[in-house]
């Protein structure tokens, strides 16, 4: 019944983009973000063309790289298309232009109107692209302990970065549980009559009550079980707590951070110096 | 209402490189008024094979009669015939959720579609077969009682529905030796007095050496062997080459026959062994007085 359920999207192979450290994976993520916002818009067309160009290389580069399937990748456009369809349409009819393509009733679609409507739309195809590589190669795991890595800083400010991470850590790794054990107490449910399908919007909902209930009240017991367990191993909090996994900067994530250096640099210098 | 499984076959995850075996070609009839044990290992089949007997799950291949109509059949109303086979899960505590005892009891007859007076006498019904008194625990929260105690509340649940067949996978798991004795008190009850066939799956030989009347040992998703509590403890060659025992009993008896005590060879309840070691030191005592 819910054993289709896959935990993220992480894909499970190993590969110079699955071996790189999850820091510089979060960081080399946010920069790509930014150079995808330093692409010229439509009013530079030629420029613009260069800079999605050279965002395209780079995505297929890493896409071969890290051996995820291209068919993935694309599944994870799928959720937004409705968004990046909107988008397209809304800049293909709103945008004011010169160039005249089609014109009727109080349709008008101009030239301009076009390439912006473009542009915005593969910006929004990169940044999904661009952060599902991100999910894809890096485990739940390791993103939660690169995010605390990262956040430390912030402990100065008294911000809880271990907390976080850790509250992450478990919530990920409660997620099969739960999942089991709604399945179980929807059989047990089942068998009691109870009729999960059926019925309309209210009914349904009232329905699910003899699931929730239990299921919360398992997680409650469970919750303070862990904590129980926690204590008793003597756990309390990050202050002087060693890592299993320590993570280390390899040459592979100095190359990594170099040809997105590369790549950025790129895209400014032929934003700057191509004035079309 | 005999329940008859045919070449039963189950697979998880089929199709992907995770498929597991969880049932291999099982066949057996559970006749009226019987009392099954289905005994096994940890990841034998027991679970899978339960599910499968009330519908909640969907055979690779193989059939599931119940009184001769296929629960998966497409003109079966599943819901009705689910209803006459109560099973009971592993650890039914954590399935109750309503406010009162009463109330979480009656969800089952009131998914029956029950008139309210009937519910009520359904509820006390059930009350009054595990051994809890109504006038003191009907009104209280479910939540509030031992564990014992929610236990025999969630098996209440399922009798308020007045199977024919109860099903119940580790009915006395994680609980005190009282709170054990008191479930199988209750089971010997119900099978003697209300004639419900019991199918019960357990890791305790003792359970089973005092309740079962047949049993079915599987292992890695296959039937190995079937038969009274006699004949299947006899083997104990055959119980502890899979990774099972036999009942306290047998083991002593046969210890007791290593070493020269003259005791039948298929003793397995306490009862009657303790009969035969009586007899068996009176006759020793008789023989010495003639000398």
């Amino acid at each position: 019944m819910l054993n289709n359920v896959t935990l993220g999207q992480y894909y499970p192979v190993d590969s110079p983009i699955h071996r790189l450290d999850p820091r510089v994976k979060l960081v080399l993520t946010i920069a790509f973000i930014v150079s995808v916002f330093l692409v010229k818009d439509a009013s530079f067309p030629i420029s613009s063309f260069i800079g999605y160009a050279l965002l395209l290389g780079f995505i297929i580069l890493a896409a071969r790289l890290s051996r995820v399937p291209f068919k993935l990748l694309l599944k994870g456009l799928k959720p937004l298309r409705l968004i990046i369809l909107i988008t397209f349409i809304l800049n293909l009819f709103f945008t004011g232009g010169s160039v005249v393509w089609v014109e009727f009733w109080i349709i008008r679609i101009t030239r301009e109107a076009f390439l912006q409507a473009l542009c915005y739309s593969l910006r929004l195809v990169f940044l999904v692209s661009g952060t599902s590589l991100l999910t894809l190669t890096t485990s739940p795991i390791a993103l939660a302990d690169g995010i605390e890595l990262l956040l430390t800083p912030l402990k100065k400010l008294r911000f809880p970065a271990h907390e976080l991470a850790m509250m992450m850590t478990i919530a990920l790794r409660f997620i099969p549980t739960l999942l089991e054990e709604t399945d179980k107490i929807m059989k047990a449910q089942m068998a009691r009559g109870a009729d999960f399908e059926s019925g309309n919007l209210i009914s349904r909902a009232r329905s699910m009550v003899p699931l929730l209930v239990p299921l919360f009240v398992s997680a409650f017991r469970r919750a303070g079980d862990l904590a129980m367990a926690m204590e008793s191993r003597c756990y309390h909090g990050g202050e002087g707590r060693t890592r299993l996994r320590v993570l280390k900067i390899t040459r592979g994530d100095l190359l990594a951070c170099g040809v997105v250096a590369v790549l950025i640099a790129l895209i400014v210098v032929e934003g700057r110096f191509l004035p079309y | 209402m005999p329940i008859e499984v045919r070449n039963l076959t189950h697979c998880y995850s089929q199709g992907s490189a995770l498929t597991t075996v969880a049932l291999n070609d099982v066949s057996f009839v559970a006749e009226d008024g019987e009392f099954i044990g289905i005994v096994g290992h940890t990841g034998s089949g027991k679970s899978t094979l339960v599910q499968h007997l009330n519908g909640l799950l969907k055979p690779t291949s193989g059939q599931v009669l119940v009184d001769g109509q296929d629960l998966n059949g497409e003109h079966v109303d599943r819901r009705a015939l689910r209803q006459r086979i109560g099973l009971v899960f592993q650890y039914p505590e954590y399935q109750l959720f309503e406010e009162t005892v009463a109330k979480d009891i009656a969800f089952g007859p009131k998914n029956q579609k029950l008139s309210p007076q009937e519910i009520d006498e359904r509820v006390r019904y059930a009350m009054d077969c595990v051994h809890l008194d109504y006038e003191k625990y009907a009104e209280r929260s479910p939540f509030e009682l031992s564990g014992g105690q929610m236990r025999r509340v969630a098996i209440a649940g399922v009798l308020a529905m007045r199977p024919s067949v109860l099903i119940l996978d580790e009915p006395t798991a994680g609980l005190d030796p009282r709170g054990r004795d008191r479930i199988l008190t209750m089971l010997e009850e119900l099978h003697e007095r209300e004639h419900v066939t019991i199918l019960m799956v357990s890791h305790s030989m003792d359970d089973m050496a005092r309740l079962a009347t047949r049993l079915i040992v599987m292992a890695d998703g296959k039937i190995v062997a079937t038969g009274t509590p006699r004949e299947i403890f006899a083997r104990e060659d055959m119980m502890t080459s899979i990774g099972l025992d036999v009942p306290a009993a047998s083991r002593l008896c046969r210890a007791l026959r290593e070493r020269g005590v003259s005791l039948p060879p298929d003793l397995y309840r306490l009862d009657e062994l303790k009969e035969h070691i009586l007899r068996a030191w009176k006759g020793g005592k008789e023989e010495a007085h003639a000398e």
